[in-house]
C-alpha cells in the first residue's frame, strides 16, 4: 500500500501510529483483526519499520549496523551478501560518519534483505537514493509481495508495481498531531 | 450496563465545560467563605491571641506560616494526584488542574520559607537556618520549579501535560524520602538542638485561631485553584463554540462602529 | 523481526562499544571531577586540617556534578538517529534495554569516578579511615545517580538545552543520595559506624533499579511523540 499525500499531512504520523511508535489518542490499531496492545509482541515481531531517521550508528561500521538491526540467526556471509546488493561492499569495516547521505540509507535499506519481518513499514524509502538503487529496491518489494509480505511506504514516487493500492493522507483529517 | 451508568458522573466530570459552568454558581460562595475565614483568622491571631512568653509578638508569623507550609506540601500531592489521574483516565481536566496547582503549590512554599526567615530573624537572631524543617521546605521549592519548568518546556501541550506528571509522581514518590534524609541529616549535624520550626506546645488560646487559619487557608487554596482552573480551561478550549458564546456574550454590545 | 541479542545484554554491550569508540568524549566528566576538585583548595585554603573536615562533603559535590555532567547524553544521540524510535518498538519490556544502557552509563562514568575517588581524597586531606567508604558510597551512590538521572534525560531528550532544565529536574532527587553518602564517609572518619548510612544507600539503589526504569520507559514513549 502506498501512502499519498502532501508534505506535512501526516503520513509519518500514521506511520508511526501503526508500528505503534505512537499512540493514538483516540481509535485503535487492528493486527489481524485483534488490537495491537493484546498481541504487541508478536505483531512488533513480525514487522520492520525504516523511518526517516533510519537507526543507524554513526560511529559504527555498515556491518556492525546491519549485524544489530538483523535476526541474531543470520550468519557473517549473509550480512556481506546484504550489504554487497546495496552496492556497499569494500565499506563494511568504515565507520557511517565517513559515507555519504545516500550510503547511510543503503545501510539501513540492507535491512530489507537480512530481514525475515512480512510486514514493511518504509516512510520515504526511495530518498537519497540514485537510479540503480531505485531499481533495486523496486525489485525487493516485488520479491517480498511475491512471497506474500505486505509493504506500506510513503513516497512522491510513481512505482510500477502491480497490485499497489493508494491511501491519500489528507492534511488536518483525524490523523492530525497531538494538540 | 448499570457498570457504565456508574462511571457517567465521573467522565462527566472530566468535561471542562462542566467544571466551568458549576464552579461559577460555587464560586460567589467560596470567596465569601475564604474571606471571612481569613479574616477571621487573621485578625484573632494577630491582634487577639495572646502573647507568646518567650517570642512575643513575632510568633504571630506563624498563624501565616504554619499554613501556608501544611497546604505546600498537600498541594504538591494534589497536583501530582492530579497528574496521575490525567495519565491514567487520559483526562484534560485533571491535566488543566495539576497545571494550576503547580504555580500556586510553589507560590505558598515560597511564603513558607519567607514568613520562617522573617519569624527567624527576631527569635533567634538569623534570617536563615538550615534546619531539617526548612531545608525541606526549599527542596519542595525547587520539586514545584522543576515541574513548572517541565510544563512549559514542550511545544506540545500534551506532551508537556504528561511529562509534568511523571516528574510529579516522581517527586512524590522521592518527598517522603527527602523529608526523611533531611531529618536525619540535620540530626545528624545538631543533635542536642530544639527543632526551630516545630510549634511550641501550644495554649488553646493559641491554637484555635490557627486552626482557624488553616482552615482558611484550604479554603484559599481551593478558591485559587479553581481560578486558575477556569482560566486555563478558558484558554485551551478557546476554540470550541461554548467559550465564544462566553465571550460574545459577557461583551458590552457593540453599537453601529 | 529484530535480534534477540537485543536485551539487556545486548544493549550494555553495544553502549559500552559506543562508549568505545567516543572514549574523548566519554573521559570528560572524569577529568571534570579531578579539575574542580583542585579548585576547592584554590578557591577556599590550603590548609590540611581545614580541607580534611570538608573533604567528603566535597568530593561528592564533585563527584554529583561530574555525573550529572554526563546523564545528558545518555539518551540523546539515540533520539537523534532513529535508535529510540526502533527501540520503542521493539518487541520487549522497555525496562530491560533501559537497565542495560544504564549499567554501562555506570561502567563507564561512576565506576571510573569510584577509582579515581581515592586520589582525589589524597589531595584534599581526606583522612585514612575514610578513603574505603569513600569508594564503597562513591560506588553505590554514583549507580543512583545515574539511575535518578536518567528519568531526567528520558524527560528532557527531545528539548534543545535540555541540559540545564535536567539539572533543576534532577538535583532535588538527588539530595537523599549525596545526604547519606557523604555521612558515611563522615561516620567513618569521626569513628561512628559507617555501614548504616551505607545500608540506606543500597536500599535507595535497589529502590531506584526497582522503580526508575518505570518511569523512564514512560517517559520514552510519551516524548517520542514531540
Amino acid at each position: 500500500m502506498q501512502l499519498e499525500g502532501a508534505n506535512g499531512a501526516g503520513k509519518t504520523t500514521l506511520m508511526r501510529l501503526m508500528t505503534s511508535a505512537l499512540q493514538p489518542t483516540s481509535g485503535k490499531v487492528l493486527y489481524l483483526g485483534r488490537p495491537v496492545q493484546d498481541c504487541r509482541y508478536e505483531y512488533l515481531d513480525n514487522i520492520l519499520y525504516i523511518g526517516h531517521q533510519s537507526g543507524v550508528k554513526m560511529i559504527l561500521s555498515a556491518e556492525e549496523n546491519l549485524r544489530w538491526m538483523s535476526p541474531a540467526s543470520t550468519s557473517a556471509a549473509e550480512i556481506a551478501l546484504a550489504l554487497d546488493a546495496v552496492g556497499l561492499r569494500g565499506y563494511t569495516d568504515v565507520p557511517c560518519y565517513s559515507l555519504s547521505a545516500g550510503q547511510h540509507r543503503r545501510v539501513a535499506l540492507a535491512r530489507l534483505s537480512t530481514s525475515k519481518a512480512a510486514i514493511w513499514y518504509l516512510d520515504e524509502p526511495f530518498t537519497s537514493i540514485d537510479k540503480q538503487g531505485v531499481l533495486n529496491l523496486q525489485h525487493q518489494l516485488e520479491a517480498h509481495l511475491q512471497r506474500g509480505g505486505a509493504v506500506i511506504l510513503s513516497t512522491h514516487q510513481n512505482l510500477p508495481i502491480d497490485g499497489l493500492r493508494t491511501y491519500v493522507v489528507e492534511p488536518h483529517s483525524d490523523i492530525g498531531l497531538p494538540l | 450496563m448499570a457498570a457504565g451508568r456508574n462511571w457517567n458522573w465521573f467522565h462527566r466530570m472530566g468535561s471542562p465545560r462542566w467544571f466551568y459552568e458549576t464552579t461559577g454558581r460555587w464560586l460567589p460562595w467560596l470567596w465569601v467563605l475564604t474571606l471571612g475565614l481569613m479574616l477571621t483568622g487573621l485578625i484573632w491571631g494577630l491582634a487577639y491571641a495572646p502573647q507568646d512568653a518567650k517570642q512575643g509578638n513575632s510568633f504571630r508569623i506563624i498563624y501565616l506560616h504554619v499554613p501556608a507550609s501544611f497546604l505546600a506540601l498537600a498541594g504538591y500531592y494534589l497536583m501530582a494526584i492530579a497528574g496521575a489521574i490525567g495519565l491514567i483516565w487520559k483526562m484534560k481536566l485533571s491535566y488543566m488542574v495539576m497545571k494550576s496547582a503547580a504555580p500556586i503549590g510553589a507560590a505558598l512554599t515560597f511564603i513558607a520559607l519567607f514568613t520562617g526567615a522573617v519569624w527567624g530573624k527576631p527569635t533567634w537572631g538569623t534570617y536563615w537556618v538550615w534546619d531539617a524543617r526548612i531545608t525541606s521546605m526549599l527542596i519542595l521549592l525547587f520539586l514545584y520549579l522543576g515541574v513548572l519548568a517541565l510544563q512549559y518546556a514542550f511545544h506540545s501541550q500534551e506532551t508537556g501535560n504528561k511529562a509534568s506528571a511523571i516528574l510529579a509522581l516522581v517527586g512524590t514518590v522521592n518527598i517522603p524520602i527527602i523529608y526523611k534524609s533531611v531529618d536525619w541529616w540535620y540530626t545528624l549535624h545538631q543533635p542536642a538542638t530544639i527543632k526551630f520550626t516545630s510549634a511550641p506546645s501550644m495554649h488553646m488560646d493559641m491554637f484555635q485561631p490557627l486552626l482557624v487559619m488553616i482552615i482558611a487557608m484550604y479554603s484559599f487554596y481551593g478558591l485559587a485553584l479553581i481560578l486558575y482552573t477556569r482560566v486555563e480551561i478558558l484558554r485551551r478550549e478557546r476554540k470550541s463554540s461554548w467559550v465564544r458564546e462566553l465571550a460574545l456574550r459577557t461583551q458590552p454590545a457593540q453599537v453601529d462602529q | 523481526m529484530i535480534a534477540e541479542s537485543q536485551g539487556f545484554a545486548g544493549y550494555l554491550r553495544r553502549d559500552l562499544l559506543l562508549a568505545y569508540r567516543r572514549r574523548g568524549e566519554v573521559a570528560s566528566p572524569l577529568i571534570f571531577f579531578v579539575l574542580v576538585s583542585t579548585l576547592i583548595p584554590l578557591g577556599i585554603s590550603p590548609d590540611s586540617a581545614r580541607l580534611a573536615e570538608l573533604a567528603p562533603g566535597i568530593i561528592w559535590v564533585m563527584a554529583l556534578l561530574a555525573t550529572l555532567l554526563s546523564t545528558e547524553t545518555l539518551f540523546a544521540s539515540d533520539y537523534q538517529d532513529g535508535s529510540l524510535e526502533q527501540l520503542l518498538i521493539s518487541p520487549q519490556l522497555l525496562a530491560l534495554p533501559v537497565l542495560g544502557k544504564i549499567l554501562a552509563h555506570w561502567l563507564v562514568t561512576g565506576l571510573p569516578l569510584t577509582l579515581v575517588s581515592p586520589l582525589i581524597g589524597l589531595m584534599l586531606s581526606l583522612p585514612a579511615a575514610g578513603l574505603l567508604p569513600m569508594m564503597a558510597s562513591l560506588a553505590l551512590g554514583t549507580a543512583c545517580l545515574s539511575l535518578i538521572g536518567a528519568v531526567g534525560a528520558a524527560l528532557t531528550v527531545s528539548l534543545r538545552k535540555g541540559g540545564l532544565l535536567l539539572s533543576v529536574l534532577v538535583i532535588p532527587l538527588y539530595m537523599p543520595v549525596i545526604i547519606f553518602g557523604s555521612a558515611a564517609v563522615q561516620s567513618a572518619i569521626d569513628g561512628l559506624n559507617w555501614l548504616g548510612p551505607l545500608a540506606v544507600l543500597a536500599a535507595m539503589l535497589s529502590a531506584a533499579a526497582a522503580l526508575c526504569p518505570l518511569a523512564i520507559a514512560g517517559a520514552l514513549r510519551l516524548v517520542s511523540n514531540n
